[in-house]
């Protein structure tokens, strides 16, 4: 053991990250086949899946349907959802039993640093109850409501979830969201209260709340301790008693549905199936159903928790597959995937993710470009609800405008683009998308439709043209503690928020619900709403559709010139203020020039806002000596490299940081 | 030993060349200057034959709150062994220039008042030992008007000084206080009356304004006494708060403010206004002079002449005689920083002889680029011939031409005339806000033409 420890194959090994691709590359490159690594020859025992009898320990045929539960845990970000589901896989010998199993499912280096999840992964475990042994899919979902439209799609591929609660934190925000993607599937849940080890913990009054909210009886809710371990085994018997097994029929001909695909360097696109009928083996020829592309599979099998082929699988069953899809296009989630020949009914589908929030990237330095757009492409191909569109900016150089999910999904974009590209980038303050509508056929022709979708504000039709303005607006829910309830209404109030439907969800903790234009929770609602209740407050929203709004378009002027990239679009009521700010922002941004520099906002004719730079009289300096020259032709000349960096409005020069500064979020 | 004997002999058959080249330049029509390969040459020979001397005496009484300059305070100044080395330093680094005549020595500080006047004697008559004085040449030095200065003004004046800059700075006790001066308004008027006594029309009076406190009002008052002073030349420096300094303590703690920006610029434009109504016009942005009496030695600065500085962290720009003979003076000049501690300049000076620290080649570029800094700076701006000097004048034409220069033309901020490139007043007053355009224009320029 002690040579092969030295080897770097067994170091690259014990690299708990290993995926099936190292595993695969080795049985390529160095004539080691996977089953001499799983058998320990070249194995450590702390990869959790050296182990020889696990292999052959089962045999997928022997899992008809009702032998199966496809599962998911929903639940709000850090109330214990990953170490849960580590538990899971450890009871389950999935994983060995090891403190260093932090999280197995989230593999992306934000996902541990946050504790949140953004890609859905499953993993299948083996548990017998009473004597029989049921094949277990986990189907993760992420924790956020920016990623709700991948919840839904793991969702889709489940019989039921399980609603984990912190006994500590109780019911919040995402909670809610999250029981009622579940409930309107009419998913069965399983009440998890966790962290009941902790002092805090209050299970009577999170059960209360839950009961109140969801109507659950409080004999349903098991109460574990994920840390701990306790009351695991609780947890997988009411997944197999309480969750029903997926319909499926063997005999039928083959339908999958692909609820999730993700891209590989070297073995293209993966795809996440559940088998809703029939088999797929290796080598069978397939067909998707939007694509009408014809693959043959090269691998099947089961996530344990990585890629592991077991060459079939059977109605019923989630696994993975890969068959020669080079392009992630290939691998649309939502196909429905048949054999070659033999077309079923396909599934709905889903519906693409909407983007909600739009910013403009720019790489920090242009010379930059061509690897932020590299950066960017490998990003998208794992994440296809990135929307994206090529943009410019005097100021900012060439770029792009990328539509998100939500604020989250955003910033997780921009992380992962630096951790995972070292890619420095200049991200623009998020704005939402818009919807006019135009009059006149020649202006409907030439924007391609009555109603136009507005990504960048300063991309707007003429206003002369647009009769109405509409604006996306969400459903908020806030839950805390009632004693922040005045602070509460007067910030949903101040931005635009309907007046909030209030509940008491327990004697001291209250869930308010309002409809707000999406544009006023951008920026920094959440921080607020955080500090005016000390950190205690929830917030999750979800999607309200368009609403008529009164928006105006705020131009921005120097000395009577636009700036195209400050433009804005923003309700009547909030116009003044907020161009108010903008100016005052550009006065200390710009510095002060030979001549006068007004700063105005206006919509239309009308001035909103006005503030005025004054000109330096003097600007020599009144002494210059042997000594000095040096210096001060230094100096100068550090000026002169500044130039470059500076853009002319008229005669104007204004530093791009001072842009950089108020276009940032 | 060799090597001194070797560079004299050169400097000698330099000095024979330059008298000849001397000669056709005088021989020339005007009408022909510019054409003429051969009157290039001359003059850039002339140029390198002449050169100032600025000469640092770093000691000073006692530390002014707002001063940064390389001065150090102490109660045993070796005369004899600074006059030795000053002297030395001087008379090497003449030989170094290879110059055969010196139109100016500037005693600066530090406070060269306080240097004994045969010290002073010394370094001038070292400089007579080793070459010629053009005719008119002025030796300034710097005072502090002391009591003691004061009793020593005869002295200097006949060792040979004949030019006194008074640092007069302020005509407001409380403010000389604030500056921590070691004179009183009393003693100024005093010092400045003895040395128009001693140096008829050869008084130099430095002011400050911008001082803690100070109004446009008072300044302007004060500007009248200046001018009832009848001085022939005055230097007006506005108040900088400079890091290290104890005035930039008190700046910082709040504990006193400084004029703004604004009032600043109304003082300055007040001084221009009121000092030009008397006859002190502004021949470079800091100095007034009535006509004739502008210092010869700010001017060599300004115009990219040559200057050697001698003493602890002077600066000097000249081309060495090793690199004239080398090709024939081109790039050849050098900006040169002397050792900035007394104690250990003068360690250097008994060793080496001088005590040169930092040597850096300055190239067409840089020389350009300084000749435009400061040039601007002046009543005349940037002369065809100063110009020439460094660089065809064609580079000057098409420098103009740009679409930066002439949009400061249009502006009234740059004159391009027949002699040259200046600074109208207008431009003069913005003058740090046009310049890195122009070194920028400046940089394109010679990027595109291969000038390094």
């Amino acid at each position: 053991m002690n040579a092969i420890r030295s080897c770097p194959i067994h170091r690259l090994l014990q690299n708990r990250h290993i995926t099936n691709r190292c595993l695969h590359i080795l049985k390529k490159k160095r004539g080691i086949y996977l089953n001499d690594v799983l058998h320990g020859r070249v194995f450590s025992t702390s990869f959790a899946l050296a182990n020889k009898q696990k292999i052959a320990d089962f045999d997928l045929s022997e899992f008809p349907p009702e032998r199966i539960r496809n599962f998911s845990i929903i639940a709000h970000v850090d109330h214990g959802k990953s170490t849960l589901a580590d538990r899971l896989l450890e009871t389950t010998g999935v994983i060995s039993v090891s403190s260093k199993n932090q999280q197995v499912l989230d593999r992306l280096q934000v996902e541990k640093e946050r504790g949140i999840t953004v890609k859905a992964q499953t993993a299948s475990l083996f548990y017998t109850h009473q004597g029989t042994r049921y094949l277990l899919n986990l189907i993760d979902t992420p924790g956020h409501v920016d990623f709700n439209y991948e919840v839904s799609r793991s969702l889709s591929a489940c019989q039921g979830v399980i609603l984990l609660v912190d006994a500590n934190q109780g019911v919040q925000a995402q909670t809610v969201a999250n029981f009622f993607l579940a409930f309107d599937r009419d998913l069965p849940v399983i009440p998890v209260l966790n962290k009941i080890d902790l002092k805090g913990a209050q299970p009577d009054v999170v059960m209360q709340q839950l009961n109140k909210l969801f109507d659950i009886q409080p004999e349903e809710v098991l109460q574990v301790s994920a840390k701990l371990g306790t009351g695991i085994n609780e947890v997988l018997q009411a997944i197999v008693e309480r969750i029903p097994a997926p319909v499926a029929d063997v005999q039928n001909p083959l339908k999958c549905l692909m609820f999730d695909s993700w891209y590989t360097q070297y073995r293209g696109a993966v795809a996440s199936i559940a088998v809703l009928d029939g088999v797929v083996r290796k080598g069978d020829k397939i067909m998707t159903h939007h694509k009408k592309k014809v693959h043959e599979v090269q691998e099947i099998g089961i996530m344990y928790p990585t890629e592991y082929p077991t060459d079939v699988l059977y109605a019923g069953q989630v696994g993975y597959i890969i068959a020669n899809m080079k392009n992630i296009k290939d691998a649309m989630v939502g196909e429905t995937i048949y054999h070659q020949n033999q077309p079923t009914q396909p599934m709905p589908g889903f519906k693409p993710a909407k983007p909600m929030v739009f910013a403009g990237i720019f790489p920090a330095d242009s010379s930059q470009h061509t690897a932020l757009k590299t950066a960017i492409e490998k990003l998208t191909l794992n994440d296809s609800s990135v929307d994206i569109h090529v943009d410019s900016s005097a100021v900012l150089g060439q770029g792009w405008r990328l539509g998100f999910l939500g604020l989250l999904h955003m910033d997780v974009f921009i992380t992962r683009l630096d951790q995972e590209f070292n890619a420095s980038v200049i991200v623009t303050a998020p704005n939402v998308p818009y919807k006019v509508t135009i009059i006149g056929a020649k202006n409907i022709k030439q924007y391609g439709g009555e109603t136009v979708t507005i990504l960048n504000p300063c991309k707007l039709p003429p206003v002369g043209i647009i009769t109405e303005y509409k604006e996306p607006m969400v459903k908020g829910t806030v839950i805390a503690p009632a004693e922040y309830i005045g602070d509460i209404v007067n910030i949903i109030m101040e931005r635009r928020g309907t007046y909030p439907e209030q509940t008491y969800l327990d004697e001291s903790r209250m869930m308010f619900t309002s409809v707000l234009p999406l544009n006023e929770i951008l920026v920094d609602f959440f921080d607020e709403l955080k500090s005016l209740s000390s950190g205690y407050a929830s917030f999750d929203y979800e999607d309200a559709d368009f609403q008529t709004s009164d928006l105006v378009k705020v131009d921005y002027m120097l000395n009577g010139k636009e700036v195209d990239e400050l433009t804005m679009l923003l309700h009547k009521s909030r116009a003044r203020d907020i161009a108010k700010k903008v100016c005052e922002k550009l006065q200390t941004n710009i510095p002060r020039q030979s001549f006068l520099i007004t700063i105005q906002a206006a919509v239309g004719k009308t001035i909103l806002a006005r503030e005025d730079i004054k000109p330096f009289r003097k600007d020599v300096t009144a002494k210059c000596y042997g000594g000095d020259v040096s210096r001060k032709t230094k100096l100068l000349k550090q000026q002169a490299e500044g130039k470059k960096k500076m853009r002319l409005i008229g005669r104007i020069e204004v530093p791009r940081d001072a842009f950089i500064n108020i276009l940032k979020k | 030993m060799v090597n001194t004997e070797l560079e004299r002999m050169s400097t000698a058959l330099h000095k024979m060349r330059a008298r000849v080249l001397l000669d056709n330049l005088f021989s020339l029509r005007p009408s022909r200057w510019k054409s003429s390969q051969v009157m290039k040459e001359a003059l850039r020979d002339t140029l390198d034959d002449e050169a100032t001397l600025y000469v640092h005496w770093p000691y000073c009484a006692r530390r002014c709150t707002y001063c940064n300059f390389n001065k150090y305070i102490s109660k045993s100044v070796e005369h004899t062994r600074m006059a030795d080395c000053l002297a030395k330093e001087t008379s090497t680094l003449l030989q170094l220039s290879g110059v055969s005549r010196v139109k100016s020595i500037f005693f600066g500080g530090g406070t060269p008042s306080l240097a004994l006047p045969s010290t002073v004697g010394k370094v001038i008559d070292t400089v007579a030992d080793h070459v010629t004085f053009t005719e008119g040449s002025e030796v300034t030095l710097e005072a502090n008007p002391t009591h003691l200065a004061i009793g020593k003004l005869k002295d200097f004046q006949h060792v040979g000084v004949n030019r006194l800059s008074v640092g007069v700075q302020a005509l407001n006790t409380e403010d000389l206080k604030l500056l921590g001066r070691d004179h009183s308004v009393t003693e100024a008027l005093r010092c400045v009356e003895a040395a128009k006594c001693v140096f008829p029309e050869h008084v130099s009076v430095d002011l400050m304004f911008g001082r803690p406190g100070q109004s446009v009002e008072a300044w302007r008052k004060e500007l009248h006494q200046v001018i009832d002073m009848d001085v022939n030349h005055v230097s007006l420096y506005q108040l900088t708060v400079e890091r290290g300094t104890q005035l930039f303590k008190w700046v910082d703690s709040g504990h006193v403010t400084v004029p703004d920006n604004d009032t600043m610029a109304d003082m300055y434009i007040a001084a221009v206004e009121l000092l030009e109504a008397h006859g002190l016009e502004r021949y470079e942005v800091s100095n007034f002079a009535k006509q004739g009496s502008e210092s010869k030695h700010n001017q060599a600065y300004w115009q990219g002449s040559q200057y050697i500085g001698v003493g602890p962290g002077a600066h000097g720009r000249f081309i060495p005689v090793t690199k004239q003979q080398a090709n024939n003076g081109q790039h050849g000049r050098e900006a040169r920083i002397q050792t900035l501690e007394p104690d250990n300049w003068m360690f250097e000076v008994e060793k080496f002889g001088h005590a040169t620290r930092k040597i850096i080649s300055q190239s067409t570029k840089v020389r350009l680029e300084e000749l435009l800094c400061l040039g601007l700076r002046t009543r005349e701006g940037v002369t065809n011939v100063n110009w020439s000097k460094v660089i065809d004048i064609s580079y000057l034409q098409s420098f103009g031409s740009s679409e930066r220069c002439q949009q400061f033309v249009e502006e009234g901020l740059l004159r391009f005339e027949q002699s040259g490139v200046r600074a109208t007043s207008k431009g003069l007053l913005i003058l740090d806000t046009i310049l890195p355009h122009l070194l920028y224009e400046l940089g394109q320029l010679c990027d595109n033409e291969g000038v390094t």
